[in-house]
């Protein structure tokens, strides 16, 4: 076993090697495992965010859906509200229209009866004078009686 | 070049013997190989018959074994399911190309294939990755330390690639008795290619190719990384100032033969593997 200038020329060779390889070798397969890495960082990042926004959806849905319910509510209430008013206004219309319709009533009836009695008052007057002859057989001082015929006939 | 006192022959011959230790029955003696007679006694590999041991084999085989499973087992500790760190992302490149492998070509339940895959690859790249050391180095060290033989790139040695082929060809049996039965397994050695009167013909063609896959899983690396180590070698033999010229890009085409030889030991296994699940 002799060692000898093989060894150097063995060292020269080896460190051309050596540089070779940190040239033309080493750096693309650092670049494939940076681009893995990189790929790989960036995929958990949009899982990451995907999840963030998952939940922001989600809470958001349940704001939304506690806000419509609170809307639906509101609405519901106001109608219910406005129904009773309208009930209420439409009652109150119908007892107007009803007194008014029962006043109308009582005046044409009062008008009817006021015409009958003006009616009756004058056949009564007329009636009575009539009588009135035929008891007395006389004549009568029709001036003096009408007075007299009208104001019975008034008291009726 | 080796100096004058060695000549290329003995340098290249040097360079290709493992550090055998055994039982050695010229001497009568358990003991390190030796090719050199300045050295001391002669003991030359082929002497020593089947029960010894490549103790450089087995040192840098399992060294670099034990390297992979604490590194990797270190990193899986504390690996986290965000960004990965740079390691991290380091392996989980290495695991995610491996396990894609598998799944392209093993559509089985196996919990063991991916794992065997991944130790198959992984190992046999870091040994294989031993030879763009420089071939002089490390012997060198060890010869330093008193060993007279280093051979640094265990898939140089046959028993090595011979030991991994023959544990897969172990699972290709088993799991082909496990998966079909022994008599699914003989019938399918013997009842095709050809009718079932053809028996003797198609057993003999089945166990030949049954037998094929570990030697040729084995002599393939062995071959590819032995003939790399020799070009190498060979290139040593240069004067010291031009040896680069070829050095430099051998050593660059080795990246891709490293890594090719490791890529297709690992697809094999699970082709063969795959091949044992299947019914025929």
């Amino acid at each position: 076993m002799n060692i000898n200038l093989t060894i150097i020329g063995q060292a020269i060779a080896f460190a051309i090697f050596v540089v070779f390889c940190m040239k033309y070798v080493w750096p693309p397969i650092t670049a494939a495992l940076a681009e893995r890495k990189k790929k790989i960082a960036e995929g958990l990042d949009a899982a990451e965010r995907a999840a963030r926004d998952l939940h922001l959806a989600q809470q958001k849905a349940a704001a939304d859906m506690r806000e419509s319910k609170e809307q639906a509510a509101a609405i519901i209430e106001q109608a219910n509200k406005r129904a009773n008013q309208i009930i209420d206004e439409a009652k109150e219309q119908a007892r107007e229209e009803a007194e008014r319709v029962k006043a109308a009533a009582q005046a044409e009836i009062e008008q009817e009866a006021n015409r009958a009695k003006e009616a009756l008052r004058a056949q009564v007057a007329v009636l009575a004078v009539a009588g009135a002859e035929k008891i007395l057989e006389a004549s009568i001082d029709e001036q003096a009686h009408a007075q007299l015929v009208e104001k019975l006939a008034a008291e009726l | 070049m080796a100096s004058g006192t060695v000549t290329s022959s003995e340098y290249i011959s040097h360079h290709l013997t493992n550090l055998t230790f055994g039982y050695h029955e010229k001497t009568d003696s358990w003991r390190f190989v030796n090719t050199d007679p300045a050295h001391g006694e002669l003991a030359l590999p082929q002497e020593f018959g089947f029960w010894a041991i490549n103790v450089d084999t087995l040192l840098w085989s399992v060294g670099l074994g034990v390297f992979f499973l604490w590194f990797f087992s270190k990193i899986a500790k504390r690996v986290t399911a965000g960004v990965p760190g740079n390691t991290q992302n380091f392996i989980e490149t290495v695991i995610e190309f491996v396990d894609d492998n598998v799944k392209g070509i093993f559509h089985y339940k196996n919990p063991l294939v991916a794992p065997l895959s991944l130790t198959v690859f992984v190992w046999i790249f870091l040994m294989n990755a031993m030879d763009l050391v420089p071939v002089d180095w490390l012997p060198y060290i060890a010869g330093q330390m008193g060993l007279g033989y280093m051979k640094v790139v265990p898939t140089t040695d046959v028993n090595a690639t011979g030991g991994m082929a023959i544990s897969v060809f172990g699972l290709i049996v088993y799991y082909s008795i496990k998966q079909k039965g022994l008599g699914g397994f003989l019938k399918e050695l013997s009842f095709q290619p050809l009718p079932k009167i053809f028996l003797p013909f198609n057993l003999f063609l089945e166990v030949v190719g049954l037998l094929a896959k570990p030697v040729s899983l084995a002599l393939r690396l062995f071959g590819n990384m032995y003939a790399g180590e020799m070009i190498f070698i060979l290139i040593a033999l240069l004067p010291f100032w031009m040896q680069w010229v070829l050095s430099v890009p051998w050593a660059i085409f080795h990246i891709l033969i490293i890594t090719l030889q490791a890529f297709i030991f690992m697809v094999l296994t699970i082709v063969y593997l795959a091949m044992a699940h299947d019914e025929h």
